[in-house]
């Protein structure tokens, strides 16, 4: 039988590593004590309001509040964890008033180490231990009412805020204060799937209001009495430092206050942002050159290409791949990922006050912890006195789990004397990103005389994003389980399988990017299953489905994509690829179906099936495939990220391209109906959108792409 | 002083003429519903109506709009009500919801020249709106909701 790795014990048993390695995660040493719900409370209106425990206020009026731990970026975890305490609490979502939670022990993402939104975790670590709030609290209010009545608890029920007992009922208001202050209640029953009222039902988004009238407030937008801004120069070259600089001109300027040199820049604050950035640009600034003043994009690939004839660390073995390539039919294929950035719509920002209690930081992030550490290193304090308020994200995509947006604002802060708000444009952004890995990977496969597919080698090679983050973890020997996605749980019945992954530095940071490595294998992979499919001259749908005996949920996917896209039977001139992937405990697959009239290509439609276990919100579920999509479709077609010199050559969206409305394909999302865990959304369907273009483009021109962009190989999009 | 008439009301701002409308709306007025995503006119987040006319403030001196009619997703509706606001809010459209003023700002515009848009329409209106989080597939779902809504409205 083949051992498929599962993608949590493999994240579990690395954080295990990185905690013993390290001690604790790098963000968790400057965890501080618990954070104080009560305060926040302090300030929540009229009423008294009751901490029921770390996500949820009960006030005296009856309102309810949600501490929403996880940063909205789009995913929509501004709906859907409230809705897991709703649900048990018996009230209706849309009835709920959410905040974001401040940094504190209670909300560590237990699938990741940290208060970390990231990896497609959010619904997976919440599902059981938000049900429990709620159902925790329900208990307590019942427990709280039924000894006031003097009734049998179980014969109390909840609905609509009150506790109900025949034809008594007290409202959760009336009820908070007492049920906070019984004793922890045992026996806490979480309901049973069909008693679910608004779990796995349409909701709509309770953001949305907020997102239609331009009231929601992003980093971005927030506004301080007395506030002033701030735009930094950093050196073009990624690496490179001030070496001296000139701001008489700057200096001189409308509205500027001060200059100064942070740690990562020159800064200028005046009374506009406008005007700050007017006398950057005036600052004459003379950059001392770093370790990358050579680099550029060749170099960097040459140096992927020369690595690659090494051996990497050993991730996964059954049988004896090298002799099956030895002896039989050999296919060999090597495909290569560019460099990408985030290219969140709101450019990274950070606004910073110094008040008597501490540093207050306003920011869109995805990892409280880390703004904390980061600012108050910055300004010299103990972490408890930095107070992270975290807004909307204007877009994630992994870029908010950086915190280099942070520490000049701090020092600006700390200059001006007054609140600042710090804010990058779009080339700072586009040119100081942390870039997604590039990768070279090797894939060697062989049949056997019967024309039975006997071997299969991955070699992975790319730079560590997780040596960066856990460096200690991966020194002692581990593989980067980031690094490695959707190559080690290789789902097809292949007797001799070997996947190996070598971890090469090309001397620039790299970061997470959503979907992370699933992006950078599964093209590989699944390309590389479309060739050999041509090489046996087998249907590439019933290739790969002579090898899921064992799969039911792979299976699944890949029967319910190629059925409803109507594989094999392509409308005249159209032609279809697959591709099938499982990542984040979420199985997919999806059929592209493009045309090519000369080197003219055309994505037509992509058709999805997923099964991502128990959905808590159907309409997010089916939102973050279709957006997953477009976004997969932007990297696939257009995206690469250059170097030149160290420095990033592409600055804006007129060179960094952005799929339109009107290149949107048909998208059509369906998701089979599944009673297992929930699996995460945010990401998955990213990586299938290249393989399963590019295998359309064979389809309809035999012409096998095997390095992204399509648009640099000959096509025009 | 610049005199501007803004979402109907007159406002005297005391900026540098050459400053883009974008800075004026946002830091010295308040009105941060209209948003900052390139500053070269290429993404569309900063999307108001001037005289009606889906406008870039990015890449607009405030100089130049000076006595004309301004309005921003803040003006557009006091209580969400504009047909355009209702079908996003009944199709969920937004994601993180950073484009969405730009792209709202942009169907109300269309919708008011072309109160029955076809997809060809649609395509040429909104192409210049990014939205990185791809919500493209509902807003042109919601475009012809709005329009329904509208057509409704006038009936």
């Amino acid at each position: 039988m083949m051992r498929v790795p599962h993608d949590d014990m493999t994240r579990r048993s690395f954080l295990q590593t990185a905690a013993t390695a390290t001690g604790g995660l790098v963000i968790a040493v400057y965890l501080p004590a618990c954070s104080k719900p009560e305060e926040a409370a302090k300030n929540a209106g009229p009423a008294k309001q009751i901490t029921a425990n770390a996500w949820l206020r009960i006030g005296t009026d009856g309102s309810i509040t949600v501490l929403c731990d996880r940063a909205e970026m789009g995913q929509g975890v501004y709906t859907a964890l409230p809705t897991l305490i709703a649900e048990e609490l018996g009230v209706a979502p849309s009835t709920v008033k959410v905040e974001f939670a401040p940094p504190g022990k209670e909300y560590i993402n237990n699938l990741l180490g940290g208060q970390v939104t990231g990896g497609s975790t959010s619904v997976r670590d919440a599902w059981e231990k938000l049900r429990m709030a709620g159902a925790e609290a329900r208990t307590r209010l019942i427990s709280a009412a039924a000894k006031d009545w003097g009734a049998p608890p179980q014969s109390c029920s909840v609905a609509d805020g009150y506790v109900v007992f025949t034809s008594r009922r007290k409202s959760f208001g009336e009820l908070a204060e007492v049920a906070a202050a019984l004793p922890k209640p045992e026996n806490v029953q979480l309901k049973g799937r069909n008693e679910f009222k608004y779990i796995g039902k349409p909701q709509l988004r309770l953001d949305t209001p907020a997102k239609v009238d331009g009231s929601a407030q992003f980093g971005i937008d927030v506004r301080l009495p007395g506030m002033v801004y701030a735009a930094l120069a950093q050196p073009p070259e990624l690496g490179a430092s001030v070496k001296s600089f000139k701001a008489d001109a700057a200096q001189g300027m409308p509205g500027v206050r001060h200059v100064l040199q942070t740690s990562s820049g020159v800064a200028v604050i005046a009374d506009s942002w406008w005007q700050a950035h007017q006398a950057r640009d005036a600052l004459q600034i003379e950059w001392a050159p770093g370790k990358n003043a050579k680099l550029t994009s060749a170099s960097i690939a040459s140096g992927l290409r020369s690595a690659s004839s090494g051996k990497g660390k050993e991730v996964r073995k059954e049988g004896d791949a090298e002799s099956g390539l030895r002896s039989g039919r050999r296919v060999d294929a090597t495909y290569e990922l560019p460099m990408l950035a985030h290219a969140t719509l709101e450019p990274q920002n950070c606004t910073v006050e110094f008040r008597d209690d501490g540093c207050h930081v306003y920011a869109p992030t995805q990892v409280q912890q880390l703004v904390q550490a980061t600012a108050a290193q910055a300004a010299g304090l103990p972490p408890e006195k930095v107070f992270v308020h975290t807004t909307f994200l204007g877009g994630g995509f992994g870029r908010r789990l950086e915190g280099d947006f942070v520490p000049a604002a701090v020092e600006c802060a700390k200059a001006a004397s007054k609140p600042v708000k710090l804010l990058w444009t779009r080339e700072d952004d586009m040119t100081h990103d942390k870039y997604r890995p590039p990768a070279r990977n090797t894939l060697s496969a062989a049949f056997d005389t019967g024309g039975k597919l006997d071997a299969v080698k991955i070699h992975l090679v790319a730079p560590s994003v997780t040596a960066r983050w856990f460096p200690a973890a991966v020194a002692k020997g581990e593989v980067d389980p980031f690094a490695v996605e959707a190559a080690h749980n290789f789902p097809y019945a292949v007797p001799n399988v070997y996947i190996d992954y070598l971890q090469h530095e090309i001397g620039i940071d790299v970061g997470y990017w959503r979907s992370v490595s699933h992006a950078l294998n599964c093209f590989a992979v699944e390309s590389f299953m479309d060739e050999l499919a041509y090489a046996g001259q087998i249907d590439p749908y019933e290739f790969r489905r002579s090898m899921l005996d064992q799969q039911p949920r792979w299976q699944m996917v890949l029967d319910t994509a190629a059925r409803k896209a109507g594989w094999g039977r392509a409308p005249s001139g159209h032609h279809q690829g697959i591709a099938l992937m499982s990542g984040y405990d979420t199985y997919l697959a999806q059929v592209a179906e493009v045309s090519v009239q000369g080197n003219q290509l055309k994505v037509h439609r992509i058709v999805c099936a997923i099964d991502c276990g128990q959905m808590v919100n159907p309409g997010i579920v089916n939102a973050q495939a279709e957006g997953s999509i477009v976004f997969g479709l932007s990297a696939a077609l257009f995206n690469e990220i250059n170097i030149a010199n160290g420095r990033v050559k592409e600055q804006n969206f007129n060179d960094y391209r952005m799929l339109r409305l009107n290149e949107t394909p048909k998208i059509e999302v369906y998701v089979v109906d599944s009673t297992e865990k929930p699996g995460g959304m945010g990401e998955p369907a990213v990586a299938l959108v290249a393989p399963a273009v590019c295998n359309a483009i064979f389809a309809a021109t035999r012409k096998r792409i095997r390095a992204l962009p399509i648009a640099k190989q000959g096509f025009t999009v | 002083m610049i005199k501007l008439t803004i979402n109907g009301q007159a406002q005297d701002v005391d900026v540098a003429g050459d400053t883009p409308l974008l800075w004026v709306l946002r830091d010295t007025l308040g009105l941060t519903g209209t948003k900052y995503g390139c500053g070269k006119a290429i993404c569309g987040a900063c999307t108001v109506h001037v005289d009606g006319v889906p406008t870039r403030t990015c890449v607009m001196p405030v100089e130049a709009v000076a006595g004309k009619s301004i309005t921003t997703i803040e003006g557009l509706s006091s209580n969400r009500s504009h047909p355009v606001q209702q079908a996003w809010i009944e199709l969920d459209v937004p994601q993180c919801g950073y484009c969405q003023s730009g792209q709202i700002m942009a169907a109300a515009a269309l919708l008011k020249q072309n109160p029955k848009p076809s997809d060809a329409d649609i395509d040429s209106a909104m192409s210049g709106n990014i939205c990185r989080c791809g919500t493209y597939p509902r807003i042109r779902k919601a475009i012809h909701r709005a329009a329904e809504l509208s057509g409704k409205e006038g009936g």
